[in-house]
């Protein structure tokens, strides 16, 4: 029941006794201020990690092929390794129920033109789950499928910028773009958060570009994405069984560090998680220490003014106030007192952030903010705090006889 | 109106208990003034106190009204309190924040009036002891004589049946004692009943009724020929 009389009362006294006021509602106002800004921080370190992986696939393997740097089993050193479409189909299949996506991957350069416009781009021969991979997105047409794998058609998938440096104004679905004479329909148009670089690119199918250019069945590089349930011990472990064995296929030393090589991104990954997961158990006991001498701060407080009301209390009981009304006045005022004050805290904090954006960028700070959510209940833990802080006194203070009080100091 | 029988209380100090009071008998009509008088621990307050339901006996008959008075809880003492009694305080106890207008209306607003409601009889008590042109002004802006005149407004404000008064005139001066006196005086024509508890001789001969108290029992109860205040102001 809303209780107009209740509130005037309440907002009378806060408002006469402003000093009182303000002082408690500072200790709330700096604990959200403090755990804003605290959490917004990590939360920028958190992004500038996140940030660094943005383009490929966290969960990926990526295994190249070199020459041999060892002589071993009767082989001499400096023998080229060559991957082929077999390695492929055999990684595939032996370590399946580790991998989630896999593809090949052949690198050419090529001379592109579309009516007249001219430029050089790299282009690269994939299997299908190649997008999942690289995070590509495609947003018009569609990407390479496992049908043009099959029937080893002619069809591009072009960057942004080709399709923005060769088609200029023209959709360039379904038009044929000129690569090194021979013209390959464009099937999609993607774009790639990796940046410029990563959109200056053409795809095509793996099995059309082994025709094409060269007539074998060889593959530059493999890449694959280990399945995410795999955590980084097992992802670890797999690649380098998974190196262990590529070397026995090729017969080369498990010492030799050229022929062939497995770059596991959970080797990398598994560091920085453990940093992060070390950094946000830092900034919650920071945020948990901040809330408690704010809990702390809102107790005393309200034990203090208990205390300094005693006398009032005792006037008002003497005139007839029951014991329920003098701990509802009491409580809804400290509740007014901390929801303002954190939300003041909320504002505040917000506001340094803001501010300091700038600075903290150049500390790997990216993009500091927190989620409402977090502070409003940072902010309904303090007004708990402050009810149960607030209630033992007041229900103290309900029961204070009123001669005791009345009685001249 | 008032009926107490064999009203025993005692504190407990330590180990030991003090025997305040020792079995009091009081019968107080409609319309009396009555000065309960005593030396300092002749328990002259713990009675007003027991009165007032700001603090209950060990044992006896307390009737108010015609409503026994006994085993109240916090919210009934309340309500007894409201609707019953007025009190008036040595030291004033007016709240400090509100101003003499809201000061007055404050155990109205504990009555469940309306707001409206509240502060148009608040101004017609303050009218009454006029000082109604200082209704906005806060208890620091106001004399002694004057925060004890809007204590008495706020005392009367629930219109209630019995005026108690804890040395209403200790912390003010003779001529302002008078004064306050006289006004109470004047309410007790008009019909209240009026308890006041004092020392002072001049004080309790303004009264009706002299009630002496020492060491928790009635020394003497005798009617008196009041001497009115008007004379000496």
């Amino acid at each position: 029941m809303f209780d107009i009389g209740l509130w005037r009362e309440i907002l009378q006294s806060i408002n006469k006794n402003r000093t009182r006021s303000l002082l408690s509602g500072f200790t709330v106002t700096f604990a959200i201020m403090l755990f804003t800004v605290l959490f917004g921080m990590a939360n920028g370190l958190n992004n500038t990690f996140a940030e660094a992986f943005v383009d490929d696939a966290a969960n990926a393997i990526f295994i190249r092929s070199g020459t041999t740097t060892k002589a071993y089993k009767g082989m001499q050193a400096g023998r080229r390794i060559q991957f082929k479409n077999a390695d492929f189909q055999y990684i595939k299949t032996d370590y399946d129920e580790n991998i989630e996506f896999i593809t090949s991957r052949i690198y050419k350069n090529v001379a592109a033109s579309f009516r007249n416009e001219k430029n050089n781009y790299s282009l690269r021969a994939v299997h299908p789950d190649h997008q999942y991979l690289e995070k590509t997105q495609v947003f018009l047409g569609r990407y390479i499928n496992q049908r043009d794998m099959e029937l080893k058609t002619k069809v591009a998938v072009i960057g942004k910028l080709v399709k923005e440096d060769l088609f200029l104004k023209v959709d360039p679905i379904g038009k044929y773009i000129n690569l090194s004479g021979i013209p390959y329909k464009v099937v999609g148009v993607f774009s790639d958060e990796g940046g410029d670089d990563e959109e200056r690119l053409l795809y095509m199918p793996l099995s059309t570009a082994q025709q094409i250019y060269g007539n074998n069945d060889y593959v530059d590089q493999i890449n694959l994405t280990y399945k995410p349930e795999l955590d980084f011990n097992q992802a670890i472990d797999f690649g380098l069984d998974l190196e262990k064995k590529l070397k026995e296929r090729f017969t080369v030393a498990a010492s030799d560090q050229r022929a062939v090589r497995v770059f596991n991104m959970a080797m990398q990954n598994k560091g920085i998680t453990q940093m992060t997961s070390v950094l946000g158990i830092l900034i919650l006991v920071i945020g948990l220490g901040t809330l408690i001498a704010g809990i702390v701060g809102i107790s005393n407080i309200m034990i203090f003014i208990v205390k300094e009301r005693t006398k009032e209390i005792g006037i008002r009981k003497a005139l007839g106030a029951s014991p329920k009304s003098i701990i509802s006045i009491i409580l809804i005022e400290s509740i007014v007192i901390t929801t303002i004050a954190g939300y003041f805290g909320l504002l505040l904090g917000v506001g340094i952030l803001e501010w300091a954006e700038p600075i903290l960028k150049t500390y790997f700070i990216k993009d500091p903010s927190v989620s409402t959510t977090l502070v409003v209940s940072a902010t309904v833990t303090l007004i708990g705090a402050g009810i149960l802080a607030g209630y033992v006194p007041a229900k103290k203070a309900s029961k204070i006889k009123p001669i005791v009080a009345l009685r001249d100091d | 109106m008032l009926e107490i029988k064999q009203l025993h209380k005692s504190y407990a100090i330590g180990d030991s208990s003090l025997h305040v009071l020792k079995g009091i008998d009081l019968s107080v009509a409609q319309g009396e003034m009555v000065a309960i008088m005593g030396s300092s621990g002749s328990g002259k307050s713990t009675l007003l106190n027991i009165i007032g339901m700001l603090d209950e006996a060990d044992g006896g008959d307390y009737i108010l009204d015609e409503v026994p008075i006994k085993n109240l809880t916090e919210k009934k003492a309340a309500i007894y309190r409201n609707k019953f009694l007025g009190f008036i305080f040595q030291s004033f106890n007016l709240i400090n924040y509100k101003n003499a207008l809201e000061n007055v209306a404050l155990p109205l607003y504990y009555q469940g009036l309306k707001r409206k409601e509240r502060q148009e009889k608040a101004r017609f008590h303050l009218e009454k002891v006029g000082l109604l042109d200082w209704q906005t002004h806060l208890p620091s802006e106001l004399s002694g004589g004057q925060k004890q005149r809007v204590a008495i407004a706020r005392a009367l404000a629930s219109d209630p049946k019995l005026l108690l008064a804890d040395e209403p005139t200790g912390a003010l001066d003779t001529t302002t004692s008078y004064d306050i006196m006289a006004f109470l005086q004047q309410l007790n024509d008009e019909g209240k009943t009026i308890l006041i508890v004092t020392h002072e001789e001049d004080i309790a001969a303004m009264c009706k009724r002299i009630v002496r108290l020492r060491d928790g029992i009635i020394m003497e109860d005798k009617k008196v020929t009041q001497v009115r205040a008007e004379a000496h102001v």
